[in-house]
């Protein structure tokens, strides 16, 4: 198994990573390497085996719908890197719907 | 000529409006728009490093009951599944949702559309957790979490529906259940309820699965019948001029009435989904199904059918009623007192109320009239204490103001007069006024009555029994032709 | 004897007595650390003013009767703690003040436990030898040249240089047994869901645990006592009730059958670390327990397993850092080129590289191929253990395949460090309980970690085990030369 560099230009996007050159090159590498070890999983029929999520035994934890008093603003503020107006600041959006073209 | 068929699905994201958020004990407050940012927060729901959630029950048991209300298998064993995608209103950098195990699945809601009842069918019913909300201002944007991790359900149908009709006609018929259900308000402008069509055309005939546009953020129901009309109608003007549909992801410029195309990366949907590692399953026991089951209020078909068939009322009528759970509720009540007739209820509440709650603009559960005090004022009308025009104006005071029906009464002194010796003596004041017209009628003109019954009435200045008047006033004057 | 030397039972017993004050402990523990930390450098952050004004606050009357009233612990900087910076050992939350206690933090400070600092870790708990900490690397106490282990590295040398009495670390893969065993101390993993994960920074949280490392057995049993429990703030807390742990410091394991795994002496591994164990194994059955060979078939493929599920969950995981509500923002030409810089500045290459991993593991088309295998091949790696506790009491295996590795051997070389773990990543995968205690030391006087492993919940026969060799012992009565 060996990642391209596209794989991992595709992977940093997916991760929104910005990566050097340097290291896409390193990592392209070093993950291949990872994964070739891990192809040795395909060795075991695992065809009748239930996978495993959680370890546990627990079934249905779940708690009353009772509310609590929510956080102050400010602590809940308090690291944001920039805030106005209450709100946490960011630059605008992407995504956001160009003008839409009008049929003529 | 080439016949096209449309060919939609939906999906339905609504707000559960359980009492905390759905994974955290941040209250659920209905976001009226004055709402201060970021008060309703905590460190799990703006996923501050090391918080972990906790399922909410109420919100479980409100996706279940949704699924038995929409005919669906409930699923023995359910679990949550985390969503991967980065945007800022989305605090963990995943959604928490379900994925290949929902709570529900494979279920129906029938419509009735032009062409008789039709299946909608269901594909799942699941529940996730809704996201905060950004504004726009020039080139920042703002981010607010009132409103992240909220219950939401969400409601996939299959490709079953035909034309924008049958669209607007689920949509309604589901948030009438989801209303009953108590799952959110209706409540259209507070974005309770937002929907997604997957639009498509194909040659009438084909089972082809065509190219779909996928028409994002609908939020009234007319919203959604004019985009998917829309859509219908453009694709099928691509195809007749030889033009190909493809798959696109749509917005919805209600202002211009048009869709367009949302700028998206085709990367962009790899939602990398695996098991929510912090959430135990869900085992969703018959018992425990049995008792959500026991649980659900009739819901509106049924509700309907015994409407007709218990009370006797008409379609028209029933469907008024039925149309928002309270309103049938506090008709039900006020049945249920076995003073006034179903059909007089009805009537009450459809005509007057509806009237005058439109006016105030409030629901049936916030004027301040219980179905006690109507049923109290139309007793006082059928007894005779006041007549039906002082009714109405009553029941006006009543909404105005909260006062109970004998208070205004008693107040305004509008008791209706059936006394018979003080309305006889009035009535001989009248005619003792117009001798003329006394004469008029005596001499044949009998059509004279209806003047003078005016003019007693005028005298008691609507307060009198008209029944009684009527019948006193024609005594009187045939009195006085005997005394010639 | 200095102060700073004793274990917490010990001076549980002199507090006690009024023979030492909090503050008298609390100040010779921070001199300790203005001695050696320069060299160690196992302390991310210390909190003197408040220890000292927290055990002024003890030695007038407070807390009495708390099981840790007037000790000085520290801990790992992946546990929140309000108030307090909690950076992870990354630079992306190196300002990042959490406004709440973890879980763990919480039983600590209410059992009268006195913090003096949050230690040193690979970034995110990602990492063998705390080498990939964003600010520092940490040395081991016994070699200044060599790591201490990873990822709780930092508490591991605090315990073993005398710069705590005890801490607390978290173990995703071995993160606390590896250390412990690298610096000559007691790393103890409790079962998974036996203590509250609220407020421990995840890194894989399905196998992410918090754990203790100590001086002696008897500490681990002190300290696990304080922190386990039902939280309802984690779903994946279990609600048994927990037992007095010390009460299983019985010294006695006669009858008790002991399983030595084949699996675990492998090729490759430091011949003193595979003759130490075997000693102890003897000893074990001189003790009167009963030595029996067990099979863990799927051991050779815990490792690819582990490096599979751990980055698909920390994909997800470390998502939420993306500079809006907390931590470091990198501006960019627009907000997505800000959430790029920001974690491509804020990550180290072995977290970034974990992420791309995880990524690629859950991403559309590799899924099953990756990580629904893993998980399947997870479900016979603890069907393994199942199998053998049919047995068996406990298992008893080298905690590493080598002693400390020196500083910079392995950062180049993911695969090579990712095999240090190669003992103690299964217990996570099976969500098992283990223990690393000294059981030797080699040729260069490097110590030797020997694991007990014990069923779920079965804390109190790996205490019992591991208590009765080391009262047989004296290894854990030696400490480093600084």
């Amino acid at each position: 198994m060996r990642l391209t560099r596209e794989e991992v230009d595709h992977i940093a996007e997916l991760a929104k990573l910005a990566l050097t050159e340097e290291e896409k090159e390193r990592f392209a590498e070093q993950l291949s390497a990872v994964l070739e070890y891990a192809a040795r999983l395909q060795e075991l029929d695992t065809e009748a085996i239930p996978p495993t999520a959680t370890v546990l035994p627990l079934r249905n934890v779940m708690r009353p719908d009772e509310p609590r008093p929510p956080t102050p603003r400010e602590d809940i503020l308090a690291n944001a890197p920039a805030a106005e107006e209450g709100c946490f600041l960011v630059q605008a959006v992407w995504g956001v719907e160009p003008e839409p073209e009008v049929e003529p | 000529m080439t016949h096209y068929e449309p060919v939609i699905g939906l999906e339905v994201h609504a707000q559960i409006h359980t009492a905390s958020k759905m994974f955290c004990r941040c209250p659920v407050v209905e976001d009226t728009g004055d709402l201060e940012p970021n008060t309703y927060v905590c460190p799990v729901c703006t996923a501050m490093p090391g918080t972990l959630p906790v399922i909410n029950r109420r919100a479980v048991e409100l996706t279940i009951m949704t699924g038995l209300a929409l005919n669906c298998e409930i699923l023995p064993v359910s679990r949550f599944a985390r969503k991967s995608y980065f945007y800022p209103d989305l605090p963990k950098g995943y959604q928490i949702s379900q994925h290949g195990l929902p709570l529900a699945r494979d279920g129906y809601l029938e419509i009735d559309t032009e062409n008789g009842p039709r299946r909608v069918r269901i594909d799942n019913v699941h529940l996730e957790e809704d996201t905060g909300k950004l504004f726009h201002v020039g080139n920042v944007s703002l981010v607010d979490f009132n409103r992240a991790g909220v219950p939401l359900i969400e409601i996939v149908t299959k490709p079953d529906m035909r034309s924008a009709e049958e669209v607007r006609a689920f949509a309604v018929k589901l948030r009438e259940i989801l209303v009953y259900l108590g799952v959110n308000s209706g409540d259209m402008e507070k974005g309770v309820m937002r929907f997604e069509a997957s639009v498509s055309v194909r040659p009438v005939g084909s089972d082809e699965l065509m190219p779909r546009h996928e028409i994002k953020n609908l939020n009234s129901f007319r919203a959604l019948a004019r985009a998917v009309a829309y859509e219908i109608e453009q694709q099928i003007k691509t195809l007749e001029s030889g033009g190909r549909v493809t798959q696109e992801t749509m917005g919805w410029d209600d202002a211009r009435g048009v869709t367009y195309t949302q700028r998206t990366k085709e990367y962009a949907h790899d939602y990398r989904y695996f098991p929510e590692p912090d959430l135990p399953p869900l085992e969703v026991s018959r018992e425990w199904v049995e008792s959500l089951r026991r649980q659900l209020p009739e819901l509106p078909d049924a509700r309907r059918a015994r409407f007709r068939a218990e009370y006797g009322l008409g379609d028209f009528e029933t469907e008024l009623l039925v149309a928002d759970r309270a309103v049938a509720d506090y008709f039900e009540t006020a049945v249920g007192l076995g003073k006034v007739s179903p059909k007089t209820l009805a009537n009450w509440i459809t005509g007057d109320l509806f009237r005058l709650m439109k006016e105030t603009r409030r629901g049936i559960d916030e004027i301040p009239v219980s179905p006690e005090g109507l049923v109290d004022l139309i007793r006082r009308v059928e007894e005779g204490t006041v007549n039906l025009n002082t009714g109405r104006e009553i029941l006006e005071e009543m909404v105005a103001t909260g006062k109970e029906a004998r208070q205004i009464i008693e107040e305004k002194g509008l008791a209706q007069i059936s006394d018979e010796v003080a309305l006889r003596e009035i009535i001989e004041q009248v005619l003792d006024q117009h001798p003329a017209q006394v004469e008029q009628y005596l001499g044949g003109k009998t059509q004279v009555a209806g003047w003078l019954m005016g003019q007693v009435m005028k005298a008691t200045r609507g307060r009198a029994n008209p029944q009684l008047v009527r019948s006193l006033l024609t005594e009187a004057l045939e009195a006085r032709r005997e005394a010639r | 004897m200095n102060l700073y030397e004793l274990t917490i039972h010990e001076a549980r017993r002199l507090l006690d007595a009024g023979e030492v004050s909090a503050e008298e402990l609390t100040e010779a523990v921070l001199a300790r650390i203005l001695e050696v930390d320069n060299d160690v450098q196992a302390y991310i952050t210390l909190m003197p003013e408040e220890a000292l004004e927290q055990a002024r606050a003890i030695d007038a009357g407070g807390g009495s009767g708390a099981p840790l009233r007037g000790i000085p612990l520290a801990v790992k900087d992946v546990l929140c703690t309000a108030g307090v910076p909690t950076t992870c050992g990354s630079r992306i939350l190196e300002n990042f003040i959490p406004p709440y206690d973890a879980t763990v933090v919480a039983r600590l400070r209410a059992a009268g436990a006195i913090i003096i600092g949050k230690t040193n870790t690979d970034e995110f708990a990602m990492g063998s030898s705390t080498e990939n900490s964003a600010f520092f690397p940490t040395h081991n106490p016994w070699d200044l040249s060599r790591v201490p282990g990873g990822s709780s590295g930092g508490s591991a040398a605090a315990v073993a240089a005398g710069e705590c009495l005890g801490a607390l670390g978290t173990d995703t893969g071995g993160s606390v047994r590896q250390p412990a065993a690298l610096c000559g101390v007691v790393g103890l993993k409790p079962t998974y869901g036996r203590v509250s994960r609220y407020g421990l920074v995840a890194f894989a949280s399905s196998l992410d645990q918090v754990g203790v490392l100590t001086k002696d057995v008897t500490d681990a049993a002190i300290v696990l006592g304080v922190i386990a429990g039902h939280d309802p703030m984690d779903s994946t807390s279990v609600d048994a009730p927990v037992p007095d742990y010390t009460a299983a410091l019985t010294g006695d394991i006669r009858g008790m059958r002991v399983g030595v795994p084949k699996e675990y002496f492998i090729e490759g591994m430091q011949p003193e670390v595979e003759e130490a164990v075997r000693a102890a194994v003897d000893q074990l059955a001189d003790l009167g327990a009963e030595v029996v060979e067990v099979s863990l078939p799927h051991t050779d493929y815990a490792l690819p397993v582990y490096y599979l599920i751990a980055p698909a969950e920390a994909s997800a995981n470390l998502a939420r850092y993306d500079g809006v509500r907390y931590g470091l923002r990198v501006q960019g030409t627009d907000l997505e080129e800000t959430y790029k810089a920001t974690r491509g500045r804020g990550f180290g290459p072995e977290v970034k590289r974990r992420i791309m991993l995880g990524t690629y593991a859950l991403s559309a088309g590799y899924y099953d191929a990756y990580y629904l295998k893993a998980q399947k091949v997870r479900t016979l790696i603890k069907q393994d253990f199942d199998r053998a506790f049919e047995q068996v009491d406990v298992i008893v295996a080298p905690t590493t395949p080598t002693t400390a590795f020196r500083l910079g051997e392995k950062v180049d070389d993911p695969l090579q460090m990712y095999l240090s773990d190669v003992f103690t990543l299964s217990m996570n995968l099976a969500g098992i309980c283990g223990l690393s205690l000294p059981c030797g030391f080699d040729r260069q006087g490097l110590p030797i970690g020997m694991q007990v492993i014990g069923p779920a919940f079965g804390e109190e026969t790996v205490l019992r085990v591991a208590y009765a060799y080391e009262q047989a012992t004296e290894w854990h009565k030696r400490r480093c030369g600084l």
